[in-house]
């Protein structure tokens, strides 16, 4: 006997009582859908916070002073030898003053983020010049009112304007546009990460009549030496500061580790769950094959009577059993596919259901069908014809 | 073709144990047209278990041309059964799941055979038995005559040497049971052997041979004078 008339003999008893099939497979239907679903947010739900935290910066780390009135003071110039000294482990070194001024061209009046910074944000921060060019080294000296804008900045005040060298009203000061930045966010939305403008540092000190500059980030020169580098970083801060609870600092090359570990213990988890659950699922298989077994021994004993040997009557039962289980398993697949585009659509969040975990699942289905199968298979394989033949 | 000898087939072992065949020595040739008769229990099925290969015997020996078969293991009994025995039953036992033609078609797949060849020699088995057109119907869409008829159909199909039928009147009226008689002489006519098993004398006289046992003991064995 092949396989293929043992897969036409299979579905022929499947569909011979449609119910029964489907509550068995029910098991397998919910246990693969489980698996893919929840596999699926967790792998977009990663997905969308490191891309978050890339987008924040590249091998970054950065120091912010804590306490609301400290008067302690990181000066740059310590901070840009810090760099100079420890060329393997830092690049360069930008500091970050923030405010929240208004900004005014022509009769548009709103206030946005202001970020002071120096010609080193632009690498660090990932943020990129779509046109124009950045703030430079030459700005800061000088204390230029050069200002870069995003893409809001730009959609909002300057519609279907070339902004570059145009002038912007910030709290009331004159500044010239000469750069504007790629759209960080798709919307490009008010109060996104498009809704700011970057001035020079020493500009900002002037404008928000605020010298003490709260945070430096550095950008390491690789994620592996980043651990190293904010030893580094915290040595010397201890030493100027003489507190470590006058500072906080923040690694995110180490972020992202945390993040994937989070992940990873998430996975195993609810790939624990849906594992149990598919395991039920087998279970429910293995006892309806049993029950299927004893209502067909007469079935097995005229099989066995007119030639089938044992090896025929174990095949056709395995063979139910898988196709049990893979079309259960096929169900669950396009549940999964469904049930997570769903979810991740009442959640905000864009989840399809990846190859992988559904050949994952796939095999998973196949596998409980064997493993489940084999023993009630095997029973029915090794009943004496006379005996069958006497059942009633 | 047979050779039985002195075979035993005990129940329950031990205490109260049963001899369903209790010594039986057994000889039927090629193309012979045999019946066994006994009253119900006397061990008739039980041999007739033990000719098909479908059971094996607790003690003595049992040849099929010249093979000894009761040592042998599982599976080798199940290719004999395919391709020497035809069993026909009282109760037909045809798979209801099943249509009629794909219950004539399963001994030729445990045979292995390809699927136009298995549809060709089925149709052809079951026009033999006059059940033309009847292919597609399921066995309980048919009476017990026709039912029988595809069970012959069956047993016909892969073309064994040893026909047994066990009691296949016993269920039906005397008008379709003398058709089925009268399909077993056929078959004899054709070159099979037959064994015919049955409690009722009068059947028994389409054979040539009768057997009587009782109590798992042959007790007589002559040829039938036809009247
Ligand atoms: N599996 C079994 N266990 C115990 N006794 C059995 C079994 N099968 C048959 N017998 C006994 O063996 C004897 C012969 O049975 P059987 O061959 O079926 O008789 P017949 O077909 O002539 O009516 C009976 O007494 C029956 O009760
Ligand atoms: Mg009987």
């Amino acid at each position: 006997m092949n396989i293929s008339q043992a897969v036409k003999m299979a579905i022929q008893s499947v569909t011979s009582n449609k119910m029964r099939s489907f509550l068995t497979m029910l098991g397998i239907i919910i246990g693969v859908a489980a698996v893919i679903i929840m596999v699926s947010i967790v792998q977009a739900t990663t997905a969308r916070i490191k891309a978050q935290m890339e987008n924040m910066g590249t091998n970054m780390i950065s120091v912010t002073l804590t306490g609301r009135n400290s008067t302690r003071n990181l000066d740059i110039n310590d901070m840009q030898k810090l760099v100079a000294d420890n060329p393997d482990y830092f690049i360069c070194v930008a500091p970050t003053i923030t405010g929240n001024p208004r900004i005014k061209v022509g009769t548009v009046n709103e206030s946005t983020n202001l970020i002071g910074s120096n010609q080193h944000y632009s690498s660090i921060h990932n943020a990129t010049v779509e046109f124009g060019r950045f703030i430079s080294e030459q700005d800061c000296i000088t204390r230029r009112k050069v200002v870069v804008i995003g893409k809001y900045i730009q959609n909002h005040y300057f519609p279907g304007e070339d902004p570059i060298g145009q002038i912007l009203k910030v709290s009331n000061q004159v500044f010239t546009v000469v750069g504007v930045l790629e759209a960080k966010t798709s919307t490009i939305a008010q109060g996104s990460q498009d809704d700011r403008i970057i001035i020079p540092y020493t500009t900002a000190q002037r404008l928000l009549r605020n010298a003490i500059i709260r945070t430096y980030s550095f950008q390491a020169v690789s994620a592996e030496v980043s651990e190293k580098a904010t030893d580094k970083l915290e040595e010397l801060l201890l030493k100027l500061l003489r507190n470590e609870n006058a500072y906080r600092v923040m690694n995110q090359a180490e972020m992202l580790e945390n993040v994937e570990t989070m992940t990873e213990t998430m996975s195993l988890m609810l790939g624990g769950i849906a594992g149990i659950s598919l395991l039920v699922g087998g279970i429910g298989i293995m006892n309806i094959m049993l029950v299927s077994v004893t209502e067909r021994t007469r079935e097995i004993g005229i099989r066995k009577a007119i030639g089938a040997r044992r090896r025929s009557i174990m095949t056709q039962f395995l063979i139910e059993s898988i196709v049990v289980s893979c079309l259960g398993g096929i169900i669950g697949i396009l549940l999964g596919i469904v049930g997570t585009y769903l979810v991740g659509r009442a959640i905000n969040l864009e989840a399809v259901a990846t190859a992988g975990v559904m050949i994952l699942s796939a095999g998973f289905s196949i596998t409980i069908g064997v493993f489940f199968g084999w023993y009630p298979a095997n029973k029915a394989s090794k009943l004496d014809p006379i005996d069958a033949l006497r059942f009633e | 073709m047979i050779r039985i000898e002195n075979m035993y087939k005990i129940y329950n072992m031990g205490d109260n144990e049963v001899r369903a065949l209790d010594g039986v020595s057994l000889h039927i040739g090629a193309n012979e047209f045999v019946s066994i008769v006994g009253p119900s229990g006397s061990g008739k099925s039980t041999l007739m278990n033990m000719i098909g290969c479908l059971d094996t015997p607790t003690e003595g020996k049992y040849y099929i041309d010249g093979t000894e078969v009761s040592q042998m293991r599982d599976d080798q009994l199940a290719e004999i059964r395919n391709r020497k025995v035809g069993f026909i039953f009282q109760s037909y036992n045809l798979l209801g799941r099943l249509t009629v033609l794909e219950n004539v078609e399963l001994p030729l797949i445990y045979a292995g055979l390809a699927k136009n060849e298995r549809r060709h020699l089925a149709k052809e088995a079951l026009k033999k038995v006059g059940l033309e057109g009847r292919e597609h119907h399921r066995p309980n869409q048919l009476s017990g005559g026709q039912q029988q008829r595809v069970a012959i159909a069956r047993a016909l199909v892969n073309k064994p040497s040893l026909i047994l039928a066990d009691e296949p009147t016993g269920a039906l009226d005397s008008k379709t049971g003398e058709e089925i008689m009268q399909m077993l002489r056929e078959i004899h006519q054709e070159g099979n052997t037959v064994v015919l098993i049955t409690h009722d004398k009068e059947i028994a006289k389409n054979a040539k041979r009768m057997i009587s046992i009782h109590d798992g003991k042959i007790f007589s064995d002559c040829e039938v004078k036809y009247a």
